[in-house]
Order: structure tokens, then C-alpha cells, then sequence
């Protein structure tokens, strides 16, 4: 049987830069989930307000975000705006910018239709239990949209990390451009890499993405 | 020009929203401050954008230093940095690929190293300046000069005429041309020489296809989509022989036993040059004198010697170097 290549990763420093990489990778996505998270609770209760003009401008800003792809945001951020104003955004920061962009939309959405889908009757029930406005919205409603909200997000959250392979477009060396690079530099030495390389860089996401996803399974299973 | 305006227009409007947007997070009156500021620009630059850009990335750059969220504004109204600039500041940006082994690779130390990178080296010893590399794709390399986020791009540039036209491309430094390699037992010489059955394996979308359906419409293609699978057709013997950049077929024949690169060089011969921003002179005739200089000694020979005589062989160094900037 021809070896898997996975020991390319043990020539020189390379498994240390793959670890690097990923860190790179964990650091913008850690940085945008905790500002899109904030952010899209903000935006997502300003979505469901009664007011036409802040609906319509929402609902646009979240159509761009839909259409757009998010390869596009980067350039438009990291190139465009030096392009057109002459700023010059460093790349990590343009990289966060779209991800908290992307991310705020998204999960803006979430908990829009989080709260929508409370039922009626459970605000008239509240109410007619004499709690006032404040205790309705924080003791009923915002628990209950909580609970929904959680699986919807732990998807964008992993999406969102996922989808960080994108930087590599704008010169950011994250865990797969590294795999790549150390694919690429034996490519004569061990054909085979890419497949053990890609194998290891497969279990880095999961390491990353598997607690999160266990910690929402816990926080459901403590709020049911 | 219209064009032009509309795409300017979107990006100010995309990016005055996500700049808004990322802004608004921090609920202070700074965030006020900023998107007031950029959307008078908004409006200036629409009205002024057909006569003339540098006045307004002036403004925008006064704009946005008010509004305090520009790292670095440039400080002239051009995108790139002039010799002197590069020089004053002790550290030259070079766009190199960090995964095209053995042109531009990071080796398993971290280091940049490839044939490129040697020559960048060189760049960077003469100029006495630190280098600072930056990892480039093919696809957004253009961007990286028209936007002077880097001096100079290195990474394996092959010179085009609707290139030409964004950048400016300095003397070249490598031959590339299409190759065919055949199993050694039923060599391909000639193209003429393919039989009405026969095929030809190509990869969709590369030179070698359009070259072939040009000049040569009455041979039949097989076309793959991957290089993968060209390889392997080509190994089963689907195709009496495969077309691609001579480099590539090169490296195949040396890796794999039994085959021969029949023509090693076929119709128009492209080279690989450094690319600058486009009006950079003090930079690019630097780099032309440069060039010359160390062609002199014979430096691309020393370069390919050290980079890639292990994957090409010796055989093909004067088809694939070009000393001193002349094409022979």
C-alpha cells in the first residue's frame, strides 16, 4: 500500500504552520461570529419592527448579502476600496468586515423569523396573565426565540468558519492555503500527499466545529 | 466609460454599506460622523468620477482620515510607490505564488523559495531593501498592481497583450510555449504528422486547446477538465499524445517512464515577465537595467540551475531561460 503522505507534515516546520494556519482561520471567524452574534440580535428584533422604511431598508441590505457571494465582498472590500478611495484596509480586517457583514444579515434573518414564529397566543396569553410589555418581551418571548435560535445558528457559525478558505483571495494564509503550499512543495517528493494532508486539515475543522456544535446540543437539552 | 461609472458607483454603494454597517457596531457618533462623511463622497465622486480620479481619492482619503477609520492612507495621489518611495521605506512588497512548485513555493521551513523567488532575492539584494512576500493567485494578480498593494509580481506572469494593457510588464526572464508528449514507442513529431483517427488530449480552458482549434481544426481533441484526468487518460493511452504548457509536459515525461515531449516548443512563444503598476517607470526601468545587469553573469542560468534543473533536467535550460531579457 503507498503511504497516505501524511508524513509531509512532519518535514521541517510544516506541521506548526498548518497549526498557524488554522489559528489565522479561528481568529477571523472567532472575531466575526462575536460581532455578527450581537450585531444580527440588534438587527433581527429591528427587522420585525412596525416601521415600513426600516423594513424595506433591511430587507435590501439583506437581498445584497444574499446575492452577493462572498469571494465578491472580499475583493469589493480589500481591492475596491483602495480602488475608489484610495484607503488601504490590511487584509485581516477586510476579512472581518465582510464576515461580520455576511454574518449580521444572516443572523439578522434568524432571529426575525425566530421571533415571528412565536405564536400569537402566547403574548395574549401573557398579557392576560397582567405581565407588562417589558416582562412579556424578556420572560416569554425572548427565551422561546432563544431555543429556536440556537441549531439555526450553530449553522451559520460553522458556515461561517468554513467558508474563512475564501481569504486565502486576498493574500491571507490561512490552514488550507497552507495545506496547499505544503502539497504543492512535494508535489515530486510524495505525489500522494495531497490526500493525507487534506485528511488532517478535514479533522482540524472538525476539531473546531464539533464543540461548538456539542455546546449547542447541551445548551438546547438545558433549556427544554 | 460608462461602464466604468456604474462600477464605480456599486462599489461606493457596497461599500459604503458594509463600511456603515461595521461602523454602526460601535454606536458612537463616530459611526454618524464616518457614514455622513462617505456619503457626501458618494455624491462627489458620482459627479466628478468622468473627469477625474485623483482628485477625488484625494477627497475620499481627507474623508476618510476624518472619519478616522483609514490605516494607511497613501500619501500621493498615485497608487504605486516610485523607486525612491521603495527604497526610503526599506521594504519592497513582491507578489509571488506560494503553491506553484518549483516557480513559487513556501518549503518546509516556511521560506519563500522556486524560481521566482530567487530572482526576487536578487531584486531585493540590489535594491537593499527587506522583501516582504505576498502570497498572490492567478486570479487576483492584476488587482495586487492596479491597487499598489505590491511593488512587483512575480509569480509566474506569462505577458499577454490584454494584460499589457493593465500593467506594465518589465523584460522577460522565462520562454513559455506549448509542449505535446507522446509514449515513447509512437513519438509525435509533428503535428501534421497525426492521423485522422488519432487524438489529441487537452485540458478545457488552457492555451493549448485554443491553439490547437485555431491552427490545427481537423485534428480531433479529447478534452478533460482536470489535469487529473488528462493525465490519466493520457496514461491509458486514450489519446496518441497530450498538449499542454511545455513546462508541464516537460515534467511529466521526466516523471514518468516511457514517454517522450516530441515537440517541446509549438506555436507562439509567450514569455514570463515582472509585472509593475501600470505608470510605475522609475520602477520598471529599474527592473529592465536590472535584468540586463545580472544577465551578464549569467544570473537566470544560475537561477534555473538552483531551481529547476530537478524537475525540467538540464536539456531544456536554454529553451525555457531568457538571460538578459533578450528572446532568442
Amino acid at each position: 500500500m503507498q503511504s497516505l503522505g501524511i508524513d509531509v507534515l512532519f518535514k521541517g516546520t510544516n506541521a506548526i504552520r498548518l497549526l498557524k494556519g488554522l489559528w489565522v482561520s479561528v481568529e477571523i471567524s472567532i472575531i466575526s461570529v462575536a460581532i455578527s452574534i450581537v450585531l444580527g440580535l440588534v438587527i433581527g428584533v429591528l427587522m420585525t419592527s412596525k416601521n415600513r422604511i426600516m423594513r424595506f431598508v433591511l430587507r435590501a441590505y439583506l437581498e445584497v448579502v444574499r446575492i452577493m457571494p462572498q469571494m465578491v465582498l472580499l475583493f469589493i472590500v480589500y481591492f475596491g476600496t483602495t480602488r475608489v478611495f484610495g484607503i488601504n484596509i490590511s487584509a485581516e480586517l477586510s476579512a472581518i468586515i465582510v464576515f461580520v457583514f455576511w454574518g449580521t444579515a444572516e443572523m439578522g434573518d434568524l432571529v426575525r423569523g425566530s421571533i415571528k414564529s412565536i405564536p400569537r397566543i402566547q403574548y395574549d396569553s401573557a398579557y392576560a396573565l397582567g405581565l407588562n410589555k417589558f416582562q412579556v418581551h424578556f420572560f416569554i418571548i425572548f427565551p422561546q426565540t432563544i431555543r429556536r435560535l440556537i441549531p439555526l445558528s450553530i449553522n451559520l457559525v460553522t458556515r461561517m468558519i468554513k467558508t474563512t478558505s475564501l481569504v486565502m483571495m486576498i493574500g491571507i494564509v490561512e490552514v488550507l492555503k497552507v495545506a496547499q503550499q505544503i502539497i504543492e512543495a512535494n508535489r515530486k517528493a510524495s505525489p500522494n500527499a495531497a490526500f493525507g494532508v487534506f485528511v488532517v486539515v478535514f479533522l482540524l475543522y472538525f476539531l473546531v466545529c464539533w464543540p461548538i456544535s456539542r455546546f449547542a446540543v447541551k445548551l438546547e437539552k438545558r433549556w427544554t | 466609460m460608462k461602464k466604468n461609472l456604474l462600477t464605480k458607483l456599486g462599489t461606493i454603494l457596497v461599500s459604503t454599506t458594509i463600511i456603515g454597517a461595521s461602523l454602526a457596531g460601535c454606536g458612537s457618533a463616530k459611526a454618524d460622523n464616518a457614514e455622513t462623511a462617505i456619503s457626501e463622497e458618494d455624491t462627489a465622486t458620482a459627479d466628478a468620477a468622468k473627469e477625474q480620479e485623483a482628485g477625488d481619492a484625494e477627497e475620499a482619503q481627507e474623508s476618510a482620515e476624518e472619519a478616522g477609520d483609514g490605516e494607511e492612507a497613501q500619501d500621493t495621489d498615485a497608487v504605486y510607490r516610485t523607486l525612491d518611495e521603495i527604497k526610503e521605506s526599506g521594504t519592497i512588497n513582491i507578489g509571488v505564488f506560494s503553491d506553484k512548485s518549483p516557480f513559487g513555493y513556501v518549503d518546509e521551513n516556511g521560506e519563500y523559495a522556486g524560481y521566482d523567488v530567487y530572482f526576487a532575492e536578487k531584486i531585493g539584494e540590489d535594491l537593499g531593501v527587506d522583501i516582504n512576500y505576498v502570497s498572490t493567485e492567478a486570479a487576483n494578480r492584476i488587482e495586487y498592481l492596479q491597487t499598489g498593494k505590491v511593488d512587483i509580481i512575480l509569480a509566474n506572469f506569462t505577458v499577454t497583450e490584454e494584460r499589457a494593457q493593465e500593467v506594465d510588464f518589465a523584460l522577460p526572464y522565462m520562454n513559455v510555449a506549448l509542449g505535446v508528449v507522446s509514449p515513447s514507442d509512437n513519438v509525435v513529431e509533428s503535428l501534421d504528422s497525426v492521423g485522422a483517427d488519432d487524438q489529441i488530449i487537452v485540458i478545457s480552458g488552457t492555451t493549448a486547446e485554443t491553439y490547437l482549434e485555431k491552427n490545427y481544426p481537423d485534428i480531433k481533441l479529447q478534452k478533460y477538465d482536470a489535469y487529473a484526468e488528462a493525465k490519466t487518460a493520457f496514461e491509458n493511452g486514450n489519446g496518441v499524445a497530450w498538449a499542454n504548457d511545455n513546462t508541464e509536459v516537460i515534467a511529466f515525461s521526466l516523471e514518468n517512464e516511457g514517454f517522450t515531449v516530441g515537440i517541446p516548443s509549438l506555436g507562439d512563444a509567450d514569455t514570463i515577465a515582472p509585472a509593475v503598476t501600470k505608470g510605475n517607470e522609475s520602477l520598471l526601468t529599474w527592473l529592465n537595467d536590472e535584468i540586463e545587469t545580472i544577465g551578464e553573469d549569467n544570473f537566470f542560468h544560475q537561477d534555473y540551475e538552483a531551481t529547476l534543473l530537478d524537475t525540467y533536467g538540464a536539456d531544456y535550460e536554454n529553451t525555457l531561460v531568457v538571460e538578459g531579457g533578450k528572446v532568442q
